[in-house]
């Protein structure tokens, strides 16, 4: 296997991938926000419970590849307890990861998607639980969509 | 003479390339072929020798030009067999193609009340474009069901869904995410006794089986060069003579009027009355030079192969651990899509790249089916002329590490 393929596929994101975290619908959202990748058919829907301008609980439901469903995995570890100032700029972090494959100065299980970055049409599927959260937070109704970022 | 098979892969110069250090192993022929030496030097000859505006030309190269391009339409017809060349509208493609007829002959025929019949399996390009004219003319939409994993129309419901008030019935000749070979010429006969006029998606049947617009009996048939070992950006519409002739313009500009007023025009016959602009004449020589290199091949011969080397696939991969194989088990076309329980076609199409195969993952813009039969996407492989059994083995060789990969091999 290329040094490409091993680093898209990584144990972090293998993990996330076979075992989800914070998988299903949340009862108690009061946001929620959908997302779909129309190249690929790819959905996603996020789940929030703000408690004021703080994420209280997150989860996310969907389908999609091994990327997409690690991402969307990853980043509600990394949301949950975050105020929406705070998720914007780790969304601005992980775009950073994900486009570049430059890795974070802080350590952080995101640098896991940094092998994104070889594969570009891969992009939209790391990328995709993210717009629908923030849309979430935003409380915008209407889809995110991935034809509508540059990623 | 040696048979023209014998040697076929040197017919493909894109063949012979390493990708990620593996041989190219090209499996998404469904989306587009590969392009033939002989194709290729048609269009060379073309633009070194003959190129020149067709029609009105009165010099040496337009003449010139006028005659590849009207040969190129009396090719294509004697390809269907048309009755006439008359019968063929060059487009840029099958999309073109039924948007055309969903434009003109829907826009001038349908009203409300009238129903468009479809099938579950069509193609966003047989689907979409009646939608767009469901929406104008106040017509409603209906579907002839498919019967599940087996990819097969329920030709049960066919008479429950083909009643008197169907005006137009589109279906495609050949599935392509189920692979299913459709029933094309009993179809089109139960239209004409309920009056319906018939539209046929050949996009995956034209370079891949004989497809002839008088045996099927349809009215109207689209198709794509490109899928038929020519050039992108070339296809044409057959349709049967009185209709197209009934039928208003659709798009408007030069080289479809007989004259023109400040205030109104009136239109050449067809096929011109439906090619406004420069037609994409290079275009054309280019699939006239594909429907030579196949019919030498010979077309029956072609729809053996593929369909032979697709079954072969069928059978192989439904040996794999948490694999569900789409489409029919027996005749089919020259592809196969399937889906993993626990892997994503994305992965998969990622993964196989990796040793040099080329795959589609994805909806295969097949959105209604995918949600009909409770899947996002599957991966297909797709075969052509110049794909062997080798292939097939290391397609299936392939997808084996991929399981392992991610702890599935069963």
């Amino acid at each position: 296997m290329s040094a490409e393929l091993s680093d898209l596929y990584q144990q972090v994101i293998l993990d996330h991938n076979r075992r989800p975290r914070n998988r299903g619908r949340l009862p108690t959202a009061n946001r929620s926000a959908h997302g779909d990748n129309p190249s690929c058919g790819d959905q996603c829907d996020v789940f929030l419970r703000l408690e004021g301008d703080r994420i209280a609980e997150i989860s996310f439901e969907g389908s999609g590849c091994a990327i997409s469903q690690a991402s969307a995995s990853l980043m509600t570890t990394q949301l949950k307890g975050k105020t929406s100032a705070e998720a914007q700029k780790l969304f601005k972090e992980f775009h950073e990861i994900v486009t570049t494959g430059k890795e974070p100065e802080v350590i952080s299980d995101l640098a896991a998607f940094a092998g994104v970055h070889a594969f570009p049409a891969r992009i939209k599927c790391a990328t995709l639980s993210w717009h629908a959260a923030l849309n979430a937070l935003r409380g915008d109704t209407v889809a995110a969509t991935t034809e509508s970022h540059k990623d | 003479m040696p048979s023209p098979w014998l040697r076929i892969r040197d017919e493909f110069p894109i063949l012979h390339q390493e990708v990620n250090g593996h041989p190219l192993v090209y499996l998404d022929n469904a989306a587009t072929t590969q392009k033939p030496r002989a194709v290729m030097a048609a269009l060379d000859r073309f633009y070194e020798r003959d190129n020149a505006n067709v029609h009105r030309g009165l010099h040496a190269l337009s003449m010139r030009a006028t005659d590849a391009y009207e040969g190129a339409r009396s090719r294509v017809a004697t390809f269907v067999n048309a009755e006439a060349p008359e019968e063929i509208v060059f487009t840029r493609g099958t999309t073109e193609s039924i948007n055309l007829v969903a434009s003109s002959w829907g826009g001038a025929n349908l009203r409300k009340g009238d129903v468009i019949l479809l099938t579950e399996m069509e193609h966003h390009s047989n689907l979409v474009p009646w939608q767009l004219v469901a929406q104008r003319t106040g017509a409603t939409l209906r579907y002839l069901p498919v019967t599940g994993d087996d990819g097969l129309l329920d030709l049960s419901q066919l008479d429950r869904v083909l009643t008197p008030e169907v005006r137009v019935f589109a279906f495609t000749h050949v599935s392509n995410t189920l692979g299913t070979i459709n029933p094309v010429a009993d179809l089109c006969a139960r239209a004409r006794r309920v009056g319906a006029v018939t539209v046929i998606d050949a996009a995956q049947s034209i370079g891949h089986m004989p497809v002839d617009v008088r045996a099927i009996g349809c009215d109207f048939l689209a198709f794509s060069g490109h899928k038929m070992a020519s050039v992108t950006g070339i296809g044409a519409l057959y349709g049967r003579k009185a209709l197209l002739d009934a039928m208003p313009p659709w798009q408007g500009g030069g080289g479809m009027i007989s004259n023109v007023d400040f205030f109104e025009s009136r239109w050449k016959p067809t096929p011109e009355r439906f090619e406004a602009g420069t037609p994409n004449f290079g275009d054309a020589v280019a699939l006239g030079a594909a429907c030579d290199f196949l019919d030498t091949l010979g077309r029956e011969e072609i729809r053996r192969h593929d369909g032979a080397l697709a079954r072969l696939a069928y059978e192989r991969l439904s040996a794999l651990p948490g694999i569900r194989v789409l489409g029919p088990k027996g005749e089919r076309g020259g592809l196969v899509s399937f889906a993993f329980e626990s892997l994503h076609a994305h992965d998969v199409v990622t993964f196989a790249d990796e040793d040099g195969i080329a795959l589609r993952g994805g909806h295969h813009c097949n959105q209604p089916l995918m949600r009909r039969l409770g899947l996002t996407s599957t991966a297909r492989a797709s075969f052509y002329v110049y794909n062997e059994e080798r292939e097939v083995d290391a397609l299936v060789a392939s997808l084996r590490r991929t399981l392992k990969f991610f702890g599935l091999q069963g």
